[in-house]
């Protein structure tokens, strides 16, 4: 039986589509309107809400909570301060990415994690003797976030904490009567916030919110627009860009920390001795350099990406909606007995940024920006290459992203 | 001595971008702007606090995606907001609203004509077919191909070669759609595919903007062909909102050629042309301030351009009289509104929070038949402006909120007709009438509407002209008209942005391949002025 969100009895209302995907066991709306695309601009020009409830929330609580969740998250948690949170991973023991998530530190004992993923039972099983209670608190919650430039000025209207909040700082607040969390975390790598609140109070937070948004461009988004923005911001999603490594076949499908791009969590690791699931192989990893790809930006030559088309007699198509399957990536054009270097495993054409971009994997060596490389695409049925080069993630990157407020 | 390699004369969206390449290619390059704010026609202004108007030019289509990169405009905040609908009342009471959804679309137009619902297919892929045949001819300049073969410069015979080929590659039924939209009517062309009224009218909206047509006159075609020209993200005939409005898009343009290197001087009025024997020297301003330079160009229109700032006495007579014969008309005006609330389209009651505004994110087509928009015609033809107007209106806000207030609107009404000269009375006399009539228009669509309005501006085809020195008001800098188009726009002979003044250039709209917010004629223009110091060797390294 498909479940659905505690937003949902008001959100189905502004949804004029009938579009949803299925979000482990939710309905997830893939559109509010006929246009995406405009709710992508939402974001990205006003402000967006988006109903990012059916992820898992897991409540870690318990004298020894914080030395646990250090033993087993990748980013070290007795640096993150209470009233703070951290996006961080956690790995297997080989090193390999299971997944990733956002951890909440509500007080020295008290954390909330999000994950995209069921995790209870691993997390569980890792507790041994130590003094910490794990719970799903999933059903417990809704989380909108609202996110834009305009994300501030919505919501400190209703809260005023949201105008002086750090990126990645929360607060516990009320909307009305109702208690919630104020995070400033999102998906999309603009300006914005989510909000955390217990089911049966989320549709009343949520009417606020839209209320307050009246004016200021506000609309729901759906997880079209969601993908087009994620993938600007750099923002990488499990089972697109990598598999739970305890759910891989091959290591082929598996990747590190560095090879996923997070390589700026492991600062200063190699000289700490936290221990932690997955610590000895990342740190070997690290000494010995032996990791076997990059991951960075591609950015397609958009004068070789319209000739292409156009002396195939097309319209050169830019399209904002991602590929569903990966692109290998040549060192040379394969017409000229190009050997594969790496693959991208999200691409679109960007709006805001005008290319054809994409989140890739490539050979270390390759992995300097503006480092040339060949995509391979189909053209009239067969494959052919087109200039691409690397960037630094994330392609879109916004100062008010985590400017502090004015 | 010369402090500059190249002054640009006039500071609108083609100066502007002819000063980027120029100062990109290394040119020490100054763009004099005789106003306070960069944009010429393209400008936004906060003519009541909170609320952002823009004055004369509205949105963006047909801006090449190549200057985009070229001049990267992406680094300098270019940000169109594209439009997720279009809007047209039937007249009825009823409408047709398109949108992204092309299935949708199918069923919106079958719910008035099952006969049309496949013609919307055909009709969009035929245009495309055509847009596609001409769109190199588009971004080229127009080959040298009249005069004598013989001693012609190898250039242009290449030119005219690589013409010659592309149009034999035409598939011949796309040719001839091309002759049947340059030569004929819109409505003769849109006729073919559709069968009900307003879905004709819909279609034939673009086919008048900025031109002494109808929708029924040989000529509205080619005016229909041209705006299907534009694009974004590849979709053809699209149109976004600039962020800012189209003064947004301008002052990115301005901060793109700064960043190139080009230096922008406001509030500096070009009176003449320097010459010396045939050349160009450079400039005087109004304050008599002499500013040397090797190369002038100028982005202001023909007129402007050829008899204001040179003396005609210096230009051969053919020149001087294609020029003065040059059409000008301008035949629309604006009539933009502050609004207290959206408007009320009775057949589309405002869903709740944050729905429902889709129907006010895109154009808004106040012209619901082809008869209706030839009927606003006719009192053009004789002096006079519609009762009736046509319409394209917008309501920025809705998609960029930064244009008003919170739950404030601004709505921008492009009206046409209105011609530039009135017989029996002038545009003084008869401005806030003219708003009226556009007024009560929009109010017999959305009642309740006069109500909301906060604040109104009327601009007439002479406000047009005193403000921005477009001849007559006329939004293209030169009718869209077959005579005045590709190999003689602005004049036959000197499509290729030169003049006869040795150094002096044209960059405006008033050159191929026109108005409308492209770009391509600063462009165009300023890969003239590099390919002429390269081959006179004056060129910087």
């Amino acid at each position: 039986m498909i479940r659905t969100t505690p937003f949902h009895a008001r959100l189905s209302e502004l949804n004029t589509q009938g579009l949803y995907t299925h979000w482990q066991g939710h309905l997830s709306a893939l559109r509010y309107t006929h246009a995406p695309k405009h709710e992508y601009f939402a974001v990205r020009n006003a402000v967006g809400v988006f109903d990012t409830s059916p992820l898992f929330k897991y409540r870690i609580h318990g004298p020894d909570a914080e030395r646990f969740l250090a033993g087993v998250l990748v980013r070290d948690i007795r640096k993150c301060r209470p009233g703070h949170a951290q996006y961080t991973l956690w790995c297997d023991d080989r090193g390999y990415v299971m997944e990733d998530g956002v951890v909440v530190r509500h007080s020295a004992t008290d954390f909330l994690l999000t994950a995209a993923r069921p995790n209870l039972g691993w997390f569980t099983d890792l507790r041994g003797r130590m003094r910490v209670d794990l719970e799903d608190v999933s059903d417990d919650y809704g989380i909108l976030a609202v996110q834009g430039p305009r994300s501030r000025a919505v919501l400190s209207a209703l809260m005023p904490e949201a105008g002086s909040l750090l990126f990645f700082g929360h607060t516990q607040t009320k909307i009305g009567s109702a208690p919630v969390t104020l995070s400033r975390t999102g998906y999309t790598g603009d300006l914005g916030f989510e909000v955390t609140v217990e089911s049966e109070q989320a549709v009343d937070v949520l009417d606020m919110i839209l209320e307050s948004g009246r004016g200021h461009g506000l609309r729901p988004f759906g997880e079209e627009a969601l993908m087009m923005l994620r993938i600007e911001a750099g923002l990488p999603l499990v089972d697109v860009e990598w598999r739970n490594s305890r759910l891989a076949f091959t290591d082929h499908e598996r990747v590190t920390p560095t090879e996923l791009g997070m390589d700026w969590m492991l600062r200063g690791m190699a000289d700490d001795d936290r221990a932690f699931v997955g610590g000895q192989a990342i740190r070997r990893e690290l000494a010995s350099k032996s990791s076997r790809w990059a991951t960075v930006g591609v950015v397609v030559d958009w004068e070789r990406w319209d000739s292409l088309h156009r002396d195939a007699g097309l319209l050169p198509p830019k399209d904002e909606h991602p590929l569903s399957y990966e692109s290998v990536l040549h060192d040379r054009p394969t017409t000229d007995g190009g050997s594969q270097v790496g693959y991208v495993t999200s691409f679109s054409y960007s709006p805001v940024l005008q290319r054809h971009i994409g989140l890739a994997r490539v050979r270390p060596d390759l992995a300097a920006p503006g480092s040339e490389v060949h995509l391979e695409v189909a053209m009239h049925h067969s494959n052919t290459t087109v200039l691409a080069r690397t960037a630094k993630l994330p392609l879109f990157n916004p100062a008010r992203k985590t400017a502090t407020g004015g | 001595m010369s402090s500059y390699d190249a002054i640009v004369v006039g500071g609108g969206h083609n100066g502007l971008v002819n000063a980027g390449y120029l100062a990109k290619a290394g040119l020490r390059t100054l763009v004099l702007e005789q106003r306070h704010v960069v944009g010429g026609a393209a400008i936004t202004e906060e003519l009541v606090p909170g609320f952002s108007f823009t004055t004369f030019s509205y949105a963006l289509s047909l801006l090449r995606p190549e200057i985009i990169q070229e001049l990267d405009l992406v680094t300098h905040g270019f940000m169109p907001l594209m439009m997720p609908s279009s809007f047209h009342p039937t007249g009825d009471g009823d409408y047709l609203l398109l949108g992204d959804d092309h299935g949708q679309n199918i069923q919106e137009i079958r719910r008035h004509s099952p006969h049309d619902a496949d013609a919307y297919d055909r009709y969009h892929h035929d245009l495309d077919r055509v847009v596609q045949a001409m769109q190199p001819l588009f971004d080229n300049a127009p080959p040298n191909v009249f005069g004598p073969k013989k001693g012609r410069d190898p250039e242009d015979q290449a030119d005219v070669a690589w013409l010659l080929n592309h149009l034999g590659g035409i598939e011949q039924k796309v040719m001839h759609d091309v002759v049947r939209l340059i030569t004929g009517s819109a409505a003769d062309w849109i006729e073919d595919y559709f069968e009900h009224e307003a879905i004709r009218g819909y279609h034939a909206s673009s086919s008048i903007i900025g031109t002494k047509v109808g929708p029924m006159s040989p000529g509205s075609g080619l005016v229909l062909l041209f705006h299907r020209m534009g694009e974004h993200d590849g979709h053809l005939g699209s149109w976004a909102f600039h962020k800012g409005g189209n003064g947004g898009f301008t002052q990115v343009l301005a901060r793109a050629a700064g960043a190139h290197g080009a230096e922008i001087r406001l509030g500096a009025r070009v009176s003449k042309v320097l010459t010396q024997e045939g050349r160009t020297l450079g400039v005087v301003l109004d304050d008599g301030t002499e500013l040397r330079a090797p190369v002038v160009v100028s982005a202001l229109d023909p007129r402007r351009t050829f008899l204001d700032l040179l003396d005609p006495r210096e230009l051969p007579a053919d020149l001087v009289e294609n020029v003065e014969r040059m059409k000008f008309r301008g035949v629309s005006g604006k009539v933009n509104f502050a609004l207290d609330a959206l408007p009320v389209f009775p057949a589309l009651p405002p869903l709740p929070n944050g729905g429902g505004v889709d129907h006010y994110g895109g154009f808004m087509n106040i012209g619901p038949t082809i008869e209706y928009v030839e009927r606003a015609f006719d009192a053009a033809k004789y002096g006079w402006y519609s009762e009736k107007p046509f319409i394209d209106a917008a309501i920025q806000s809705v998609v960029d909120p930064d244009m008003a207030p919170p739950g404030k609107h601004v709505m921008s009404c492009f009206v046409q007709y209105a011609p530039y000269e009135l017989r029996g009375s002038d545009w003084h006399a008869e401005r806030e009438r003219f708003g009226d009539t556009a007024q009560a228009v929009l109010d017999s669509h959305f009642p309740g509407f006069d109500d909301l309005v906060l604040h109104r501006e009327v601009v007439t085809p002479v406000d047009i002209e005193q403000v921005t020195r477009l001849t007559e008001g006329n939004i293209f800098a030169g009718e869209f008209l077959a005579p005045q188009m590709y190999f003689f726009r602005p004049a036959p002979g000197w499509s290729q942005y030169r003049t006869p003044i040795d150094g002096y250039y044209q960059c405006g709209s008033g050159t191929h391949p026109g108005g409308c917010v492209i770009g391509s004629p600063g462009k165009l223009a300023s890969q003239r002025v590099l390919r002429d110091l390269r081959s006179s060797g004056h060129a910087r390294s």
